[in-house]
């Protein structure tokens, strides 16, 4: 495949999917996003991060260490923002305390491990994951070993630059973008929800 | 550092594992804990996956629950049986390449006490003795050399433990083990000897079989390292499962070693880090009256 034309989809991709900046996929400048490796504005991105956590069967938010404590000013305004959004969307949540490769076994579904490849997504039933607060090194080596492996759909909301592994990623998230993801995904919620019907007028009650 | 560090952002507490819940409310940091302690925090997160009996595994919880500021400390481990255990302790650590920590340390230490003018932050290796007598001897005595303010801690188990058991450096003289089946020709290597000439400011051999004094020796190793020089602690923790004892009887087996003087706890000061530690004391007493 020519550089420049390499989609950031879910996998499973095999063992060793190519890194996307060695496929020639860039990181985002301010304003923009990357939606599977493809530059878009940022405000194109809410709108379909929001369309896939909502219509996800399992989204789930991998929180880590930059938001799970409350280490300087900020950690915790962010926290509150990601759990804000969570709830929006209906998302659960895996934690990442730290990265330490946990011996001699793990129970996945209480926390997860982004160094053992068969257990950063368990079984593969998680259709779409989040990761927000992961420093960046494990978050690309995670992101690139469930793309290798599961289907998973990743999403990077990233305090730096972005993550060109995710199939999604949004750069520069604080508080307040979070917040207003959260916005768009709730008037997106609303949007999709059934309308209930006010009873026609003169009608028997 | 603060304790804060060790708070979970609210709203979070829920999904956070239970091992880290209980840490924040039940480790170490910020609390004046000692060898007595023990069992009363948690120095280890759950069960660690050493073999039944290890005295490495004793030494290790001996030592974390004897650190004067494990807030503060960062451990650099190195290969080996207890790089296994190195996931599951409640203290900052790093993981070195094979005999590389003495190296890693240096760095560190230089760094942090850029980074902090301020404050007192201890750089404690904690190998083997594959790592620190045989692959990283070359870095762990120029570290010496160079009078680097860290202490080594090594966890003498007298053999390369979990790759099935060759030979080390720290192996006894005629051992036989899994793959050295005619016996160990060399006598073992005297470090200590070699750490005092080498410039440690402190040098002591210890064993978990003497808790209280094992716990004495590595807080006086960390302080010495602080302001003085480099330290040095060996502790003796022969491995049950290469030797073949008996789960049960390795603590029984390190005090037999001792009766029969082949293993001895010695401890060695400079003029400089004795009249130090000898300050402190003076110190202690007066904050004690206070």
């Amino acid at each position: 495949m020519a550089v420049g034309e390499y989609w950031v989809r879910p996998g499973p991709e095999g063992y060793l999917p190519p890194a996307a900046a060695s496929m020639g996929v860039e990181l985002p400048q301010r304003g923009e996003a990357l939606v599977e490796g493809r530059v878009v504005p940022e405000e194109d991105a809410f709108r379909v991060i929001a369309e896939k956590l909502l219509t996800a069967r399992n989204p789930v938010f991998f929180p880590g260490p930059k938001i799970l404590w409350a280490w300087k000013d900020g950690a915790v305004e962010k926290a509150r923002a990601v759990l804000k959004l969570m709830e929006a969307v209906g998302a659960r949540a895996i934690p990442m305390p730290d990265y330490r490769p946990k011996y001699p076994m793990i129970n996945p579904a209480v926390e997860i491990n982004p160094n053992h490849p068969n257990l950063t997504i368990w079984h593969n039933r998680i259709d779409v994951g989040v990761f927000v607060g992961v420093h960046c090194h494990y978050a690309n080596l995670a992101l690139k070993i469930i793309r290798g492996g599961t289907d998973c759909y990743t999403i990077a909301l990233c305090g730096e630059v972005g993550h060109e592994d995710a199939m999604i990623t949004l750069r520069d998230v604080d508080a307040g973008k979070l917040e207003r993801l959260t916005e768009v995904a709730r008037a997106l919620s609303a949007a999709r929800s059934p309308q209930v019907q006010a009873p026609a007028a003169g009608a028997a009650g | 550092m603060s304790k804060g560090l060790f708070k979970i952002s609210p709203g979070f507490e829920d999904v956070m594992p239970a091992e880290y819940k209980e840490l924040v409310t039940n480790g170490p940091y910020g609390r004046d804990l000692g060898i007595s302690d023990l069992g009363t925090f948690k120095e280890l997160i759950e069960e660690h996956p050493l073999c039944a009996g290890c005295a490495e595994a004793l030494a290790l919880r001996l030592i974390l629950a004897s650190l004067p500021n494990p807030e503060d400390t960062v451990i650099v481990g190195s290969t080996g049986c207890s790089s296994l255990l190195f996931p599951q302790v409640a203290v900052q650590n790093i993981h070195s390449l094979f005999g590389n920590q003495n190296a890693v340390a240096t760095g560190l230490k230089r760094a942090l006490r850029l980074r902090f003018p301020d404050k007192v932050k201890d750089v404690a290796v904690i190998a083997g003795d594959g790592a620190t007598v045989d692959i990283g001897l070359d870095m762990v005595m120029q570290s010496w050399f160079r009078r680097e303010l860290i202490t080594t801690i090594m966890l003498d188990n007298e053999v390369y433990a979990n790759t099935g058991g060759q030979e080390s450096g720290m192996s006894p003289q005629g051992a036989v083990l899994n793959m050295a089946p005619l016996g160990k020709k060399f006598p073992k290597v005297n470090l200590p000897e070699i750490a005092r000439e080498a410039g440690c400011a402190y040098v002591a051999t210890i064993s978990p079989a003497l808790p209280r004094r094992l716990g004495k020796v590595v807080r006086r190793a960390i302080l010495v390292a602080r302001e003085i020089g480099p330290s040095y602690v060996q502790i003796f923790c022969p491995c049950p499962t290469n030797f073949k004892w008996p789960s049960a009887q390795v603590l029984q087996k390190i005090r037999d070693r001792q009766k029969e003087g082949i293993f001895k706890v010695r401890e060695y000061v400079s003029p400089e880090a004795e009249a130090y530690l000898a300050r402190l004391e003076v110190v202690k007493q007066h904050d004690e009256e206070q």
